[in-house]
């Protein structure tokens, strides 16, 4: 008790401390966030974009378009596909490690989460195919309405 | 006719709760006192109205009411009878409806048992908790009626999204809802403490069995979903960052905070304003999860069908609740007097650190959620992931741990570190020893070495309050502090294992050929056709092996194809020893290469050491707080017990 009545600070002061203190870290966090956000997020190109302003190598990004038809390939592992995105202006390269989604098939679109190569390959580390009916990647309804239809004719 | 029951229930439940606000806040004043006494058993009535729509729309799901639309959107009769009636709220309308009804029987069940605080406090309380109700009533009937008719009656309905055709998942959502509508009572208390000033050690005692009741159910979903992410996705990860998990890890993580605050508040009437202030907090982030989910502003796999109009009726309650908690707190908090004082060492001080710790990863959290919102607003799409999220949310919650480890045994209001420290040595001493052994073994990266350190050591030091005490005589809470504690460094302790040692292999094999990953032996034995109820599958046959000399055990990968609606999914084997788990994907047929008579098929293997304990350490967070509840509840029971028969007494001397 006799300790506590000693004690130099006055219960509002103490609130003071405590609020600051955490106003400090908060405020902290915030600013981090917005740091890390900025270098970490992980843009969404299409492939004219890609092919104008590749991001730097190695910075994670997500490339969207249509399977390019006749482009895909299986390797000789059986695992590795080699195919190309277009959006009808311009056509990337991609590799792909892994086990496909049912509904990625050429002609359909697809997003593909990786890095781009330093020789021009996409790197994908995983492939977003159109789920079912009530999912659809984000970017994609979008780019569907303005470009599948060029995209399809052009492709047919 | 059983739907109409059901829509009429609604509305009448909608209707008491309007009556319940009303009387709740004209019962605070002295001309209405005489309505208050409605308001206890109008929100009893009300819950179990709810609670009968909800039964009504279980029942025309079991028997495939295909008039009904949300049937006929949802289900299909040659659905197995459990995913009948998870179909229920496996969609938009029907989760909503699960959602009200557990928030009317959470009312009603305040209403049934909560006699500690004082009566006004109640009556406030439980007209902010019909308030909150009133909202979502009119959301439901508004825009989003589970029982609407449809006409023409189809023959057969759409059927169910395969993924979610899992028993796991049929009870992850209900269990998350009672978690996420469970703090709302939180939120009605402290608006109910708000308006009539009554903020101290009693609130915080009478709030603290439902705090822990919502965060128990909020740890075992957020744990089974995790571990449904695991298994049915195929992906080999257990946490993705996704959206909808965020959606269910922030109230979490202010669930937390608001636990260990309101302890300070009722062990040591400090902390006031701030418990107030979480409690807001807490539901306001369940209904920011419910905004994004629901809304399709966010996609996600968990995310239903897009519908603005809906988007902006729960943008619109949002703003009404969170913005009018808000402005109440701002109104109020400069009457909410000060707590009592505490040094920095102490057993407060290291719960502030938890705090604001928590609320900073809180911060992190919604942040890296939102983002993406901003951004396609400044007209740039991105996503944002592990890359962001793993450090950032590291970065506090490394120190928070490491507090974790010194805050139980301090005491409260002052204490030195000298008097703790000679436990902690062994702890420490752990931590090196740990990371040293890491270190040798070599190529792990940071974080998860940091992970595997600071688990040990927390482990052992989690353990350190039961020292020097009757094990018997350990009151039930402080068992459920240690049991969590332990959860937490085991937990930890699965997901480092599980990101340093994990070991992938990707390969296309014949039939007969083995191959190897980690210790394990992996030999493709046959594939073959099976069918079940609504889907055909091929069938791996795998024969494994762990080590050179290790018993075979079968693995049965599957890749399904369901006809309604159509889709595939890969149904992951899994085999769990005791130091990890052998994961295994069938792909498909690997296209054939120039003169192969044979033909391949995709595997994807995993052996990941210790990553069960992920789960286990989930499942025991939770085990503590039940433990905790077991005993406050238990102790209030007893309290009252004892309470009835001295007033008994008296009454018979009295006489």
């Amino acid at each position: 008790m006799a300790t506590v009545a000693k004690s130099p600070i006055k219960a509002k002061h103490q609130r003071l401390v405590l609020l600051i203190v955490a106003l400090v870290v908060l405020i902290g966090a915030a600013l981090l966030a917005a740091w890390a956000l900025r270098n970490q997020a992980s843009y969404f190109y299409v492939p004219s974009e890609i092919v104008a302003r590749p991001p730097e190598p190695g910075r994670a990004v997500r490339l969207g378009g249509m399977v390019e038809k006749g482009s895909l390939k299986t390797a000789a592992d059986g695992v590795t596909i080699n195919f190309a995105v277009q959006d009808g202006k311009a056509r990337v390269p991609v590799t792909f490690k892994g086990i496909v989604p049912s509904l990625f098939v050429e002609g359909s679109g697809v997003v593909a989460e990786g890095k781009m190569g330093t020789d021009g390959t996409f790197v994908a580390d995983n492939l977003l195919a159109k789920h079912d009916e009530n999912y659809v990647p984000r970017e994609m309804q979008d780019m569907s309405r303005e470009q599948a239809q060029k995209v399809m004719q052009e492709t047919k | 006719m059983i739907a109409e029951l059901g829509l009429a229930a609604l509305w009448l439940a909608a209707a008491l709760a309007a009556l319940q606000l009303v009387s709740g806040a004209l019962g605070l004043t002295e001309r209405g006192a005489v309505l208050g006494g409605a308001v206890r058993p109008v929100a009893v009535v009300q819950g179990g109205l709810a609670l009968l729509a909800f039964a009504c729309l279980i029942y025309v799901f079991s028997v495939t009411d295909l008039s009904v639309k949300l049937v006929a959107l949802n289900s299909h009769s040659m659905k197995p009878l459990v995913f009948k009636i998870a179909g229920a709220w496996g969609n938009h309308e029907g989760s909503m409806l699960l959602w009200v009804t557990v928030m009317g029987l959470g009312g009603a069940f305040v209403a049934l048992v909560e006699k500690r605080l004082p009566e006004r406090t109640m009556l406030a309380t439980l007209a902010g908790q019909a308030f909150v109700s009133l909202g979502f009533y009119a959301f439901l009937l508004f825009a989003s009626n589970p029982f609407e008719r449809l006409s023409p009656v189809p023959m057969e309905g759409n059927g169910l999204n395969p993924l979610l055709q899992d028993l796991g998942l049929a009870f992850h959502p209900p269990t998350l809802y009672l978690g996420y509508v469970g703090l709302s009572i939180a939120f009605s208390f402290a608006i109910g403490a708000l308006v009539t000033r009554e903020v101290g050690p009693a609130f915080a005692k009478a709030m603290r069995p439902w705090v822990l009741g919502a965060w128990i159910f909020l740890t075992v979903g957020i744990t089974a979903g995790s571990y449904w992410a695991y298994y049915e996705l195929g992906w080999g990860g257990w946490w993705f960052w996704d959206p909808v998990e965020n959606a269910s890890l922030m109230p979490w993580l202010a669930a937390t905070a608001l636990l260990h605050s309101c302890g300070v508040l009722a062990a040591r009437n400090a902390l006031r304003a701030w418990t107030i202030m979480l409690g807001v907090v807490a539901f306001s982030m369940s209904m920011i999860g419910t905004f994004l989910v629901r809304s399709g502003i966010l996609t996600s796999v968990h995310a239903f069908a897009v519908d603005p109009q809906r988007g902006t009726f729960i943008l619109a309650l949002l703003a009404i609740y969170i913005g009018g908690a808000l402005v109440l707190f701002g109104l109020r908090a400069a009457t909410v007097t000060e707590g009592e004082r505490f040094a920095f060492v102490s057993r407060e001080g290291a719960l502030v650190v938890n705090n604001v710790m928590l609320s900073a990863i809180l911060g992190i959290v919604l942040f890296g959620t939102l983002y993406p919102l901003f951004a396609e607003a400044m007209g740039a799409k991105v996503s944002v992931g592990p890359p962001y999220f793993n450090p950032m949310s590291a970065l506090f919650a490394v120190p928070m741990l490491v507090v974790l480890m010194v805050g139980p045994l301090l005491r409260w209001r002052r204490d030195k570190f000298g008097r703790v420290g000679r436990e902690l040595v062994i702890p420490a001493m752990l931590i090196v020893a740990a990371g040293i052994c890491v270190l040798v073994l070599g190529g792990v990266a940071l974080l998860p070495w940091i992970g595997l350190a600071l688990s040990v050591g927390l482990g052992w030091a989690s353990l350190l309050p039961l020292k020097g005490r009757n094990l018997r005589r350990t009151p039930l809470p402080i068992w459920g502090m240690v049991v969590a504690h332990f959860g937490i460094a085991v937990a930890l302790f699965g997901m480092s294992s599980e990101s340093a040692f994990s070991v992938e292999k990707l390969v296309a094999v014949r039939m007969g050929e083995v191959t190897q990953v980690g210790p394990w032996g992996v030999k493709l034995d046959t594939v073959e056709p099976v069918a079940g109820p609504n889907w055909t599958a091929m069938e791996a046959r795998l024969l494994v092996r762990y080590g050179i000399d290790g018993k075979v055990t079968r693995m049965l990968p599957q890749s399904r194809s369901f006809w309604a609606p159509p889709q595939q999914t890969s149904e992951s084997a899994l085999l769990t020893r005791w130091n990890g788990q052998l994961y295994a994907v069938l792909g498909g047929e690997a296209p054939k290469v120039d003169g192969e008579k044979q033909s391949r098929w995709q595997l994807r293997l995993w052996w990941k050491p210790f990553a069960p304990l992920i789960w286990i350490g989930g499942l025991l967070i939770a085990l503590g707080g039940l433990l905790a509840l077991v005993g406050r509840v238990a102790a209030d029971v007893r309290r009252i017990v004892a309470k009835d028969k001295i007033a008994y007494r008296r009454e018979k001397q009295g006489r």
